[in-house]
């Protein structure tokens, strides 16, 4: 398989410790890891956890982009782990860091519960007046309408956006790039009525407003999801539902 | 170790860590973030001045020639010049914006992009266009 | 220690687990439920599955017809009163997804779509471009969101099941993020935690499928059913194990080998056309296919790379527009993994590791021999599967059994008293094997990634597409000195804070348990049939093993096996034939 370059045997990686049991901050610590050139980040730090440094703690499990455990900073930037080639940081060190943010449980894991309670608060699942029986068959959803929502509903919860986006860091209680995403995702799908159920917590205090359109979170999505685009869409929804309640209080739902 | 007077067995130790003062200098983007949001007093700044010279124009002729004059004081010029600089930043900024807030499609596709932000710089050329042709004719 | 108690629990947050965990809290809102599971649910494995789920939607389609693709794809060891049932309530079950908002590809007038998959006589996957498994589990979980009945154990491990008076009444946990150990006294225990592909060193499976709950169902004494018979898919990437999915073929793919001949002709697939045909060629069966890759090796025509041998898979020529239509995560895939673009080149696949047929005993409504416990998804085996699934029945599974066992357990809680205090003290003795020989242990001289590796080394040699008794002797005896030097292991790891070196030293050993009773079902199944395949007996003899073989662990540890008869109602054992 093509000519052999000079490649370096190994390389270097500094990885973030933190064992509360013993310490009480991070530190960093280096490792070798040999160098291979279609091995990821990840791969080195399976090499490092397996012969090196059983200790090392970090979450990871498909491989392949889709389960969105194995979030990591990266020399400074959010990135799945399993996506983030070594040949790309060359010649290193490599700085491994969980993902900025989030409180640290332990070395490279974080913790996430904030995103689940959020998540849960933005009702992701289709509302309707009435369940239709299954009987009737589906619900008729033409390509056209499935295309309005579809980049919303490819948000694997990997938690890259909330590291990359500076506002979560300042006020953790903002929703967040993902969950809103979500909640968009389903304001949009031709099946869902709940879009008014929504609007308390999305153009609430923590809702979308605290947004003001870093952009990072799009540009660090790994299946572009695109959730700046989301936040400035439900921005008008939200506007136009605030100017119908003041000009039009009548017209109030 | 001072650390393990907090660690209680079974129980979660977080590290929290602090966000840096600096933290708007990590990348470009963060830096015309915090930008766009101090320099936002600018574009405020041009709405107070507007309204002004609505009044202004309101109390006659005299009052209006008065506040022009005013205008061509030289701090005000440069204060103008800053003002503009950083209000065409924002246009800028909206114009990319736009296409993020407002999706269009034509015939179930999605417009792209670019075509959005491209009409934006359009009816700005045409609207400055207009102006200067009013301006300038006489 | 602390205990808890509820009616229903739910062990693994993935497909199966969650669809069964939403029939109980709809069966009987009055009961108690949670979902335990060692990771969060979205990180379960069946966010990875690529292809889509069969159920029969088309007039032309019929139940027959999908119960005679399952069981002639099972090679007749599926169980037929189960597929019937299985394939009667598939559509309502896909229906009911699509109730939830899963983003189903549709056909213009905004029907669902359906796509062809191997082995296949009439289009009948449901698919959502190519990530079904991804937009199946999160729509799952965001509809279990809404049940505010339905608590959850995110990232506990549960390490045993609590058996006491011939009933299963619980389970013992360690909530990974703090160390803490506690029990789960419920009426109901369902498994769900998937299969245990980790067991070989290339497989398409995440890191946490390790046969956890097979593993827990097995030492509490309930049988492990025909877990001889592995799928190797025959499209994964070679060295990630990434897989390729099925539908590459069902829209057009072809296998070349290094000659660039489509050699599925040779092995009695059928000819072949620029167009795919149904259970032909490139959409027959996949241990047919896979078996195929392994003959054309031996006959010098395949690649040879760094990680093995591997042929090519081309999709060139289905144009751009459809690929990234149709199968965008494959051009996803190819380009970020093996940096290619599969629009402008070929891609190179090898055989891989891919879904267990075998699992935890279970009658049709997913109860296992030990009362109270109940088990869906991969980590059973009801049997549908037979020896060899069919592409696209694995996720409906999911969902028709997930349902089934989370209603019948429903049932059964509600008739049950309080559970029994006799399982406390058994809670508080797995406290102690946790602390003592793993958390506080200090000598020990193995690794667990070097007993790991020997262990999938030994299970490729010898439980790999084909077998043989000799080889397959040799391993049961190198597992059984695995699980010897298990004892010696050397811990690094003493903190109580996310101590995946703890959790991999127990999944390690849910590994070996499992990989035991693959072996010891594998040695003495002397035939070939579906994925099972011994060189030392070729034949299918259903004289002897038309039946399901049953892994029961004896008091020593070592597997002993048994036999149970295959429901037969309508379709007698036949000849598997493709391409005609």
């Amino acid at each position: 398989m093509g000519s052999r370059e000079k490649l370096p045997p190994t390389v270097t990686l500094a990885v973030t410790r933190y064992r509360p049991e013993e310490e009480s901050e991070p530190t960093l610590q280096t490792y070798e890891a040999p160098y291979r050139k279609d091995w990821v980040v990840l791969d080195a730090l399976n090499y490092i956890k397996d012969k090196v440094d059983g200790s090392l703690s970090f979450r990871w499990s498909c491989r392949m982009g889709v389960c969105g455990s194995c979030g990591m900073m990266v020399n400074g930037e959010p990135k799945l782990t399993c996506a983030a080639f070594l040949s790309d940081y060359l010649p290193g060190p490599i700085r491994v860091e969980p993902l900025q943010f989030f409180p640290i449980v332990r070395d490279l894991v974080v913790d996430m519960t904030d995103f689940l309670h959020k998540l849960k608060k933005v009702k992701p699942w289709v509302v309707r007046e009435e369940e239709r029986p299954l009987s009737e068959g589906e619900y008729r959803q033409t390509p056209e309408q499935l295309d309005i929502y579809k980049q919303f509903s490819m948000c694997i919860n990997c938690m890259l956006c909330y590291a990359a986006c500076p506002i979560y860091g300042l006020e953790p209680g903002f929703v967040g790039p993902a969950a809103i995403a979500l909640a968009q995702r389903y304001n949009l799908d031709s099946r869902d009525i709940g879009a008014q159920e929504r609007l308390d917590i999305l153009s609430g205090k923590d809702g979308i407003w605290e947004c003001t359109f870093v952009g990072e979170c799009t540009k660090v999505c790994p299946k572009n999801v695109d959730p700046a685009g989301a936040i400035q869409q439900y921005k008008l929804t939200g506007a136009a539902h605030w100017f119908k309640s003041v000009l039009l209080p009548w017209g109030r739902k | 170790m001072s650390a393990e007077a907090h660690y209680t067995r079974y129980h979660p130790q977080w590290y929290r860590r602090r966000v840096s003062v600096w933290w708007w200098l990590q990348s470009w983007r963060y830096t015309k973030f915090v930008l766009r949001e101090l320099t936002s007093v600018f574009v405020a700044f041009f709405a107070v001045i507007t309204l002004w010279q609505l009044r202004a124009l309101v109390d006659g002729p005299q009052a209006y020639t008065q506040f022009v004059r005013g205008l061509k004081s030289s701090p005000l010029v440069a204060v103008h010049g800053v003002a503009f600089l950083f209000v065409l930043f924002h246009s800028i900024s909206w114009f990319h914006l736009a296409p993020k807030a407002m999706v269009m499609r034509l015939r179930g596709k999605r417009v792209p992009d670019w075509v959005i932000v491209g009409l934006n710089y359009f009816a700005w050329l045409i609207a400055s266009g207009t102006i200067a042709w009013l301006l300038l004719r006489g | 220690m602390d205990v808890f108690s509820r009616d229903v629990l739910v062990v693994g947050g993935g497909g199966a687990g969650l669809r069964a965990a939403i029939a109980v809290a709809e069966a009987n809102p009055r009961l108690s439920l949670a979902v335990i599971s060692k990771v969060y649910p979205m990180r379960s494995h069946t966010v990875s599955a690529e292809g889509g789920a069969a159920a029969v939607i088309k007039p032309e389609d019929s139940f027959d017809e999908h119960a005679y693709d399952t069981i002639s794809g099972g090679d007749w060891l599926c169980d037929q009163d189960a597929v019937e049932a299985f394939v009667k309530e598939a559509p309502a079950e896909m229906l009911q997804l699509e109730h939830w908002g899963c983003p189903w590809s549709r056909q213009p007038d905004g029907r669902i779509a359906v796509r062809s998959f191997g082995g296949m006589k009439v289009e009948r996957t449901w698919f959502a471009a190519d990530k079904i498994g991804f937009h199946m589990l999160h729509t799952l979980f965001q509809t279990s969101l809404k049940y505010d009945a339905l608590q959850r154990y995110d990232e506990c491990f549960v390490t045993r099941l609590l058996v006491d008076d011939g009933r299963c009444r619980g389970v013992v946990a360690i909530e990974v993020a703090t160390g803490r150990i506690f029990a789960i006294a419920a009426k109901t225990v369902i498994l769900a935690t998937g299969g245990c592909g980790r067991v070989f060193p290339f497989t398409t499976n995440g890191a946490i499928k390790t046969g956890d709950g097979m593993a827990l169902a097995y030492r509490a004494g309930a049988p492990l059913k025909d877990m001889e018979f592995v799928q190797y898919h025959p499209t994964g990437l070679p060295f990630t194990g990434i897989l390729i999915t099925e539908a590459a073929r069902s829209e057009g793919g072809w296998l070349l080998n290094k000659d660039g001949y489509r050699y599925l002709q040779d092995y009695g697939l059928g000819k072949p056309e620029p167009k795919p045909v149904l259970r032909s060629m490139e959409l027959g069966p996949r241990d047919r296919l896979s078996q195929a890759f392994v003959k054309e090796q031996e006959k010098g025509r395949t690649f040879e790379g760094p990680y093995g041998h591997y042929v090519h898979l081309d999709i060139r020529h289905l144009g751009e527009e459809l690929i990234d239509r149709k199968l965008p995560f494959v051009r996803e895939l190819c380009r970020k993994y093996v940096n290619l673009d599969p629009v402008k080149e070929m891609i190179p696949i090898q055989p891989v590791v891919h879904y267990m047929m075998g699992g935890i005993h279970t009658d049709i409504h997913g109860a296992t021999p030990l009362p109270g416990l109940y088990a869906a998804g991969e980590v059973a085996c009801v049997s549908i599967n037979g020896a060899n699934r069919l592409g696209s029945n694995s996720l409906t599974e999911c969902l028709v059994f997930g349902a089934r066992a989370g209603r019948a357990a429903a049932g059964f809680a509600a008739e049950q008293k309080e559970s029994n205090p006799a399982v406390f003290a058994q809670a508080s003795d797995e406290q102690k094997r946790l602390e003592e020989s793993l958390l506080r242990k200090t000598d020990g001289k193995e690794r667990i990634a070097s007993l790991r590796e020997e262990m999938q080394k030994t299970m490729e040699a010898c439980a790999g597409i084909y077998r043989t008794g000799a080889a397959l002797q040799q391993a049961a005896q190198d597992l059984h000195q695995l699980q010897e030097r298990f004892h010696d292991l050397r811990l690094e790891d003493h903190s109580y804070t996310f101590n995946t070196e703890l959790t991999g030293a127990l999944e390690l050993s849910f590994m070996l348990d499992v990989g035991e009773a693959i072996v010891a079902s594998a040695l003495a199944r002397r035939e070939s049939r579906g994925s099972h395949q011994r060189t030392d007996h070729p034949q299918r003899d259903n004289e002897k093993f038309l039946a399901h073989s049953l892994a029961y662990r004896t008091p020593e540890g070592l597997p002993r096996i048994d036999y149970l008869p295959v429901t037969i109602t309508r379709w007698p054992p036949g000849q598997r034939v493709y391409g005609k």
